[in-house]
């Protein structure tokens, strides 16, 4: 088995702050991270490779200090790993990302074939969650997107079931290698980090793939050029001027303040009253 | 085939794009119907809505686009695509087609838009649509914009103008798709408002071949289990949502939402913090990063307010606030307000409600 697991790096959302007063977005020192959503398809990975033994490799394409993002799926128990990383590839829209990463994935499968390549469900900066199924068509692979688990893997006769999150359920869907799948969250946890594999990561000697290095010969489908999208213009949301109407009462008491409101929303919304009280019955 | 083209050619002096030939055949606008187990994603319907504006001020029809097995259903969904708006319907009916599988359906839309060439195809942002949409985008070589909050038209580029929220969601950021046909945009549930049904609207349906046998498609659906819906939450189309944030200040205190949300018949919200301390579930999580709602009446109890709640409720018809801040956001675009302690005034907002019930059953 030869797994290639995408990975981005993004910076933590969870550390970032909103100025309270400008509404602007504060990233001074917000630490860089692999995105979440990744960790949870390269868990899978690694799940499968304990099964049926195997390979697991780790690509990104990113700037150059999307290096410890790497390290750190080396440390949790990857094979190799690979930064693609070239300044033609600034400003790429999903469309050109999935073309650099497609390409650079064949380029893998030319020393090993791949069976399966794994993408989080999407990622928490750009959030398109288009880049999984990007890859899978420029592939020709098969595409299990929101795969809450796989149920089994017959290396032999090459064929994988999974369960895969619809609207109003589950799908259970079985299909042949190679496929690309996306994990859903919240269906497996990252394991820890062994000492050794920490060691590992740490000396780990990862490669360095430029544009060529990836068998990129087309410039005109990589970065801003291979981007069919442009961002025309970024502008605060439009603030809707209306102040809520603040209730008051004469004595203040909040069951007074209650009675006010209600007989406000009722009188002034007919129809909440009906709502309500339908709903409530 | 696919629209793409070499670099945009762009008019001296102006910002303007001219289009090739070959694209300005792109024309009309069009919505994929996605429907799961006889019933259609009402997210198609609201996207029908959005795109009848978009059509009436690109002066072209607005088409609804419906895949499935043969038989009744997928009539019936035309038919109600009419009601929402759709002038016609283009049809794909096949065996294939009975269960949604990411190669037949792609295969099938990609050829519809080669052949009858749309200018603007919008789907929603499910797992579904999304899943769709990656590979269809592809495929076509085309761009595609997720998760768009706002859709217009740049009239002086005749294209689609496709505002998404960036930067965490304190800013939006437009995005075209300038020399590139279809400009294709996804939009999530509830995003959009429901458009008013007209039953009597019909339109005309065109049909078209799949092309592709069962023995040609890989994946195959062994089984679907469908959700008990009892045990998950319904927030995307209830019609009344109590929600509650870190200003209740801890899960004892919470319990005061949810006493209210039963009275009332709703479901229960949160702000992320709230979700974050594992008060509540993931599911129940309104904003950028949780559900969109569009609830009749929202209240909204220790909420501040903030950009990426905002967005996730601002829908709503009524929303009502409980803070103990004056100068919280909430305020700013709540449609009443409550100064004060949470804690106090919703066990009074309940018992107020419960007084005003008995008073209504005692009148019928
Ligand atoms: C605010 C903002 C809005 C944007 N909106 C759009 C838009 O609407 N349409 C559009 O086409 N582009 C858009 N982009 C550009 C887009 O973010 C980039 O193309 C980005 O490189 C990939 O998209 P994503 O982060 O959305 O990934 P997703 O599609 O959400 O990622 C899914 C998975 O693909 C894999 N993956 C994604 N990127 C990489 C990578 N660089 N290396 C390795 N694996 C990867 C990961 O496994 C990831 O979990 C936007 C960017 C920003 C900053
Ligand atoms: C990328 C990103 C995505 C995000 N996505 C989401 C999202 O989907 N949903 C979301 O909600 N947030 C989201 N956030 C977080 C968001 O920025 C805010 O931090 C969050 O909404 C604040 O939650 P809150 O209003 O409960 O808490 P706070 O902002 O801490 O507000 C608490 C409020 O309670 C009031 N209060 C305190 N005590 C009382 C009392 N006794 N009675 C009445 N009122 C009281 C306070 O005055 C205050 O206004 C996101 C942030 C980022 C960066």
């Amino acid at each position: 088995m030869h797994i290639v697991v995408c990975i981005k790096q993004v910076p933590d959302s969870a550390q970032i702050r909103v100025h309270p007063v400008t509404n602007t977005i504060m990233r001074q020192g917000v630490p860089a991270i692999v995105n979440p959503y990744d960790l949870f398809s390269l868990e899978e990975a690694l799940r499968l490779k304990d099964i049926h033994g195997g390979r697991v490799t780790v690509i990104t394409m990113g700037p150059p200090q999307a290096e410890a993002a790497l390290r750190k799926c080396i440390s949790f128990g990857a094979d190799e790993a690979i930064l693609v990383t070239d300044r033609a590839f600034a400003g790429a829209d999903t469309l050109a990302t999935s073309y650099a990463l497609a390409t650079a994935i064949a380029q893998i499968a030319k020393d090993q074939a791949v069976d399966m390549v794994f993408c989080g469900k999407q990622t928490i900066d750009g959030d398109t969650a288009q880049v999984g199924p990007g890859i899978a068509k420029r592939m020709d692979m098969q595409l299990l997107t929101y795969v809450s688990q796989v149920d089994s893997l017959d290396i032999t006769s090459r064929t994988v079931q999974v369960q895969r999150r619809a609207e109003g359920g589950v799908q259970v869907l079985t299909t042949r290698l190679p496929c690309l799948v996306t994990m859903l969250e919240g269906t497996n946890e990252m394991r820890f980090a062994t000492m050794d594999n920490m060691f590992r990561a740490a000396r780990y000697q990862l490669k360095v793939w430029d544009r060529v290095a990836a068998g990129i010969e087309d410039v005109s489908k990589i970065g801003l050029k291979g981007s069919p999208t442009v961002v025309s213009k970024v502008f605060a949301p439009q603030a809707k001027t209306q102040r809520a109407e603040i209730i008051d009462s004469e004595s203040g008491e909040p069951r007074d303040l209650a009675l006010t409101l209600i007989s406000k929303l009722f009188t002034q919304h007919p129809a909440m009253s009906e709502a309500v009280v339908k709903q409530s019955a | 085939m696919s629209a793409e083209t070499k670099a945009p050619v762009k008019k001296a002096g102006k910002g303007k794009y001219e289009l090739s030939d070959e694209l300005k055949a792109y024309q009309g606008v069009w919505v994929f119907v996605e429907h799961e187990r006889g019933e259609v994603h009402p997210v198609s319907w609201e996207l029908l809505g959005e795109g009848r504006k978009l059509a009436a001020q690109l002066g072209v029809p607005l088409s609804g686009v419906v895949l499935g097995a043969p038989g009744l259903a997928t009539r019936r969904f035309c038919e109600e695509a009419f009601f929402h708006g759709a002038d016609n319907c283009y049809l794909i009916e096949d065996a294939a087609l009975g269960n949604y599988r990411n190669q037949p359906f792609t295969k099938g839309l990609t050829d519809l838009v080669n052949t009858y060439k749309p200018e603007i195809l919008l789907l929603g942002a499910t797992t579904q649509g999304r899943d769709l949409a990656g590979s269809v985008a592809t495929t076509l070589k085309t761009g595609l914009t997720a998760d768009c909050t706002e859709l217009n038209i740049d009239m002086e580029n005749r294209s689609l103008a496709a505002s998404r929220p960036t930067f965490g969601g304190s800013l939006l950021c437009t995005i075209l798709t300038l020399n590139y046909r279809p400009q294709m945009a996804t939009v999530r549930p509830r995003v959009m408002s429901m458009p008013q049904r007209d039953n009597s609207r019909t339109g005309s349906i065109v049909q078209h071949p799949l092309g592709l046998i069962e023995t040609d498609i890989v994946t195959k659906v062994l089984e679907y289990i469908p959700d008990n819906r009892q045990d998950k939450p319904q927030l995307a189309f209830a019609d009344i949502i109590v929600s509650g944030g870190r200003g209740m200040k801890n899960p004892e205190n919470f319990q005061l939402i949810w006493d209210l949300a039963l009275l009332l018949g709703a479901e229960v919200g949160a702000s992320r913090p709230v979700v974050q301390a594992g008060w509540v579930d993931l599911e129940r999580q309104v904003g950028q990063s949780g559900k969109t709602v569009r609830p009749k009446l929202y209240i909204a109890a220790g909420i501040s307010g903030a950009i990426q709640h905002r967005v996730g409720m601002e829908g709503s018809d009524v929303i009502i606030a409980i803070n103990n801040d004056p100068n919280a956001p909430i305020f700013d675009f709540a449609t009443y307000g409550i100064v004060g302690n949470a804690m106090t005034i919703l066990p009074a907002l309940t018992q107020a409600f419960k007084q005003q019930f008995a008073v209504a059953k005692m009148a019928s």
